[in-house]
């Protein structure tokens, strides 16, 4: 029971799905009002899930619960509670988001439930302190995605899902051969037991080295840095927006948080240690050039938000090779990744959900139709452009003391170099960023019939909106959960 | 009561955002009280200021950002000293006049006094803080009311200009970052007191020089000087009177400010090192913009060159590194401002009536304006540095302070000055003496209280300062004194 309790919060999003799914079979379906009556009902125990998970999540908070499960398979601890809530938080507003999509749409209970489920793998992720687990978690939220990325059916959704599963399953091969070096060395599957391997031997370097490879390669497709992000325009921009949201956010923070365990953990001490810290900087500083540069010259609004998730991620992996290139004890680096992934959750979510609402009305994502949508909708644009600028980093936004974090890990770790590149790739960045923001401002609409977004979206962004200048004001909180997640591995 | 005056253009903008759409000429009224209050607690400060003991008064301070794994703890902490404090009495005087000025907005009014609010608040962060991340957070703050207010209500070539402008800044002050990032985690503080005392900086992670490079491109790129000064012509030439004034007026200083305050008052080694080279592109830039304005044809334009100019002598009392070469430096920002805001103000009015720029096509106007004449008689004189004008006092001050340091400098510096002379009296020649232009017979001189009020209270300023310059260059001196003992 104890196991039970501690893996509670995932329990709650998949129990949620299967009852999505149940009901969903149940209600019935002929007529036209009946179906509408689904949408509600449905989306609700949805977002229910998601709050059930997030509160038994506080529930173990609050009653100081951490330890090991499940004989090691999952620990749960400050880093663990960290994600769940994250997901969690993420995945009710990827379902409110997606409320005006689903009004279009039949498979509602499928795509709900779908998305519980991915939800709660990618808390397996955070969870798992052993490469199967790790695994299966892995597999059950990317299974999951497949389906949701293609589920309209459409030309380009089709397209992007085959592309997505694809190289989704090369990147898993790649992955788990990465495993299965670490388990042939070490003879341990626990991340705890490869650890002390690791950290009590000088042999057989270079099987490690290739073991970080391609771990580092696998993982780098869930990131989705450079270059290892063929994938992500195509499947940003065929994809449903909400899924692409989710994928941008959720997807990509459930890979660093696997990345962190696997290496911090199980190769956090011993001979490779500056090895893949030089990877990570190198991937750092390549993801966030090619990200932003291919950014500039995008006519649509999702793929520009896709390369430019890819220079973010660029941009969240100094933090990580801050950890390593000094001291593994640094904990700087770690609580500025964990602290950046969730500044990072409420910005781009709330870019999304505006540019899910402001598509839905004008009916195109050419960021040239954007013109004057400041003038049809005042305050969506005002929501949209307060993403932006915390994208690019202005203050007092999340993403400024995001940003300013991780560089300030980069310099402690003595790679000033990479923190240049850092905030010169911002300039980049403020360019495409702000070019839309200009666009809705001073352009002038070709019509001036005012529009708004519908309540659920309009709920979701001023949330996102008011959570990042929360961030941006008064950080303390959001730092002192990121350091005591970061602690895990100090 | 320092934090409250920062503030205060905030909740004024606030107010301003929620008005309702039929009341949105409300918000001119809304933006001129609160220029006016935050002009009042500001004077108050001012004479409050205890000029015997010195040193930074008014502190607010609390922690902001609490880490408990590292040294980075970010403090919102302000003071004012003698540098600062008239710096902050410039931005809250040339608020209350953009402000005013503003009177005839029509466009989206709402919005622009909102934004001209947020800029207030965040030039009064940056000349007020005393840890270097909440400047720097004032200082990009600042990029997003002005990328607004240049796109949206500009003219010409308005989001070609407000693109320049921010992509500009935000390039210098991505170096910036990088520079306080090092600092501070070398001195394992942010704040600019404890920094100044820290000592020399040789044992940081990377050559002090560099640190000292990277953290004075932005203020440098700020002034502007030469050959980074591009952005600026464009940007006034195509921004709002208003935000010609502020950005004149005010924003320029932040750049000086910055040099004073961080790359010298924290790193003075390196500044002491760096002296000549800041003194020859001090030279170059007064030059430059010198002669750059005899080929201009848009008055804003001629302005705009002329504050490249008129910076430079900023720099150049900067690079002599002793207390009277600052002191003039420090009293040259507080001149230049108000001397081309008003001329920003003044060109905007002109423009209001004519609705053209070109020297070419205006002539005359002397007739029809008469006041608006005789204004800009004043602001341009004290711009060529008349005695009994403030600007002379500056310009003075400054090449008393180069004469020893860099001599054949501050002739070159001297030579600028005479320039200056020859491009504000042809200009005002061509424009409003000579026979009047019957095309132009329509138009009306400057009636308004909104109009005569402001102009007539920087001509106040100009003289008081210029009859008895005391009263601010007491206060300037004092503060840049214990930056000068440093660099000695």
């Amino acid at each position: 029971m104890a196991d039970l309790n501690l893996l509670g919060p995932q329990l709650a999003l998949l129990i949620g799905a299967g009852l999505i799914i149940i009901v969903d079979v149940l209600l019935p379906i002929a007529g036209r009002e009946a179906y509408l009556r689904r949408r509600p009902l449905l989306s609700g125990l949805a977002v229910l899930a998601a709050a059930g998970s997030a509160g038994w999540s506080l529930a173990l908070v609050l009653a100081d619960e951490r330890g090991e499960a499940f004989d090691g398979m999952i620990t749960v601890d400050d880093f663990t509670l960290f994600f769940n809530f994250l997901f969690a938080g993420v995945a009710g507003v990827i379902v409110l988001a997606s409320v005006d999509f689903l009004d279009r749409h039949r498979f509602q209970g499928e795509y709900l439930a779908l998305i519980l489920i991915s939800a709660a793998g990618m808390s397996l992720m955070a969870a798992g302190t052993d490469l199967i687990m790790i695994f299966v978690a892995l597999e059950l939220q990317a299974i999951a995605l497949f389906a949701l990325v293609g589920i309209s059916k459409s030309v380009s959704g089709s397209e992007a899902t085959l592309k997505f599963l694809l190289l989704s399953a090369v990147s898993t091969a790649i992955t788990l051969y990465g495993m299965a070096y670490l388990f042939g060395l070490s003879g341990e599957t626990s991340l705890d037991g490869i650890a002390s391997y690791v950290a009590n031997t000088d042999e057989n370097r270079s099987a490690l080295v290739l073991a970080a490879v391609f771990l580092t390669a696998g993982l780098g497709f869930k990131m989705a840095v450079v270059p290892f992000q063929m994938w992500v325009p195509d499947v940003y921009e065929g994809a449903p927006t909400p899924i692409t949201a989710f994928l941008s956010v959720a997807s990509k923070a459930a890979g660093f948080a696997v990345v962190m365990r696997i290496f911090l953990v199980a190769l956090g001490e011993g001979i490779v240690t500056t090895e893949w810290a030089y990877l990570f900087a190198a991937i750092a500083a390549v993801s966030m050039t090619v990200g932003n540069v291919l950014a500039l010259v995008q006519g649509n609004i999702k793929r520009m938000l896709g390369y430019s998730s890819i220079a973010q991620a660029g941009t969240i992996l100094i933090g990580l090779a801050a950890v390593a290139a000094e001291d593994p004890q640094l904990l700087l680096g770690t609580s500025s990744v964990v602290f950046f992934l969730g500044a990072y959750a409420f910005t781009n979510l709330g870019a999304f959900i505006a540019i899910i609402a402001i598509s839905h009305k004008i009916g195109s994502d050419q960021i040239d139709d954007y013109a004057g949508v400041a003038k049809r909708s005042p305050l969506l644009a005002l929501g949209l452009a307060a993403c932006l600028f915390s994208l690019t980093g202005f203050p007092p936004t999340a993403g400024f003391i995001a940003k300013i974090y991780v560089f300030n890990a980069a310099v402690q770790a003595d790679l000033v170099w990479l923190a240049i590149i850092g905030v010169l790739n911002a300039v980049i960045a403020a360019y495409y960023y702000l070019r839309v923001v200009l666009i809705m401002f001073a352009r002038d609409p070709e019509t001036d019939e005012a529009f708004l977004p519908s309540p659920y979206l309009g709920a979701a962004l001023a949330a996102a909106v008011i959570g990042l200048f929360a961030i941006g004001i008064y950080p303390t909180p959001l730092i002192e959960a990121s350091e005591s997640a970061a602690r895990v591995f100090g | 009561m320092l934090t409250f005056a920062i503030f205060f253009p905030l909740v004024g903008a606030v107010l301003i955002a929620t008005l309702p759409k039929d009341q949105e000429r409300s918000a001119k009224h809304i933006a001129a009280v609160t220029t006016a209050i935050v002009l009042g607690v500001v004077a108050y400060l001012f004479i409050d200021y205890d000029r015997g003991a010195g040193g930074y008064q008014f502190i607010d301070s609390t922690t902001w950002l609490d880490s408990s794994i590292s040294d980075f703890d970010l403090n919102y902490t302000v003071g004012l000293d003698g540098l600062s404090l008239p710096l902050v009495l410039l931005t809250a005087f040339l608020g209350l006049i953009s402000a005013l000025i503003s009177w005839r907005i029509e466009l989206r009014p709402k919005e622009y006094f909102a934004w001209l609010l947020i800029l207030e608040t965040s030039l009064l962060g940056v000349f007020s803080s005393l840890d270097l991340v909440l400047f720097f957070l004032f200082w990009e703050v600042e990029l997003i009311p002005m990328y607004f207010l240049i796109s949206i209500w500009g003219s010409g070539n308005r989001i070609y200009s407000a693109w320049k402008y921010v992509l500009y800044t935000f390039l210098g002050s991505a170096f910036m970052i990088v520079g306080i990032l090092t600092l501070g985690f070398t001195a394992g503080t942010f704040d600019i007191r404890e920094l100044a005392e820290f000592g020399s900086f040789d044992g940081a992670i990377i050559p002090a020089w560099s640190i000292f490079t990277l953290l004075s491109i932005a203020f440098l790129v700020k002034m502007p000087i030469v050959p980074f000064h591009t952005w600026l012509p464009d940007a006034h030439t195509d921004a709002p009177t208003a935000v010609s004034v502020m950005l004149a007026g005010v924003l320029l200083k932040m750049g000086g400010y910055g040099i004073l305050r961080m790359s010298f008052n924290i790193m003075p080694e390196q500044a002491a090192d760096a002296n000549l080279i800041f003194a020859i592109i001090a030279a170059i830039s007064i030059l430059y913009g010198a002669m750059m304005t005899l080929v201009q044809t848009d008055l804003k334009r001629l302005i705009a060159y002329s504050s490249v100019s008129h910076m430079g002598y900023v720099l150049l009392g900067a690079s002599s590194i002793g207390l009277v070469g600052l002191t003039g430096a420090a009293t040259q920002m507080v001149t230049h401002g108000l001397i081309t805001g008003m001329l920003f103000a003044l060109v905007g009015m002109v423009y209001d009536r004519a609705h053209t720029r070109e020297i070419g096509e205006l002539r005359g106007l002397a007739t029809r304006m008469p006041f608006i004449t005789a204004m800009m008689l004043v602001a341009g004189l004290a711009s060529l540095g008349l005695p009994a004008l403030a600007g002379f006092v500056a310009e003075v001050t400054v090449f008393l302070g180069t004469f020893e340091k860099h001599e054949a400098l501050a002739i070159v510096g001297v030579i600028g000055v005479a320039f200056a002379a020859g491009y504000i009296l042809w200009m005002i020649q061509r424009v409003f003496w000579g026979e009047p232009d019957p095309k132009w017979a329509e138009l009306t001189d400057a009636t308004e209280w909104w109009e005569r009020g402001p102009l007539i209270a920087l001509t106040v300023a100009i003289v008081a300062i210029g009859v008895y310059p005391a009263w601010v260059m007491d206060l300037l001196r004092d503060g840049v004194a214990p930056i000068a003992e440093r660099l000695s």
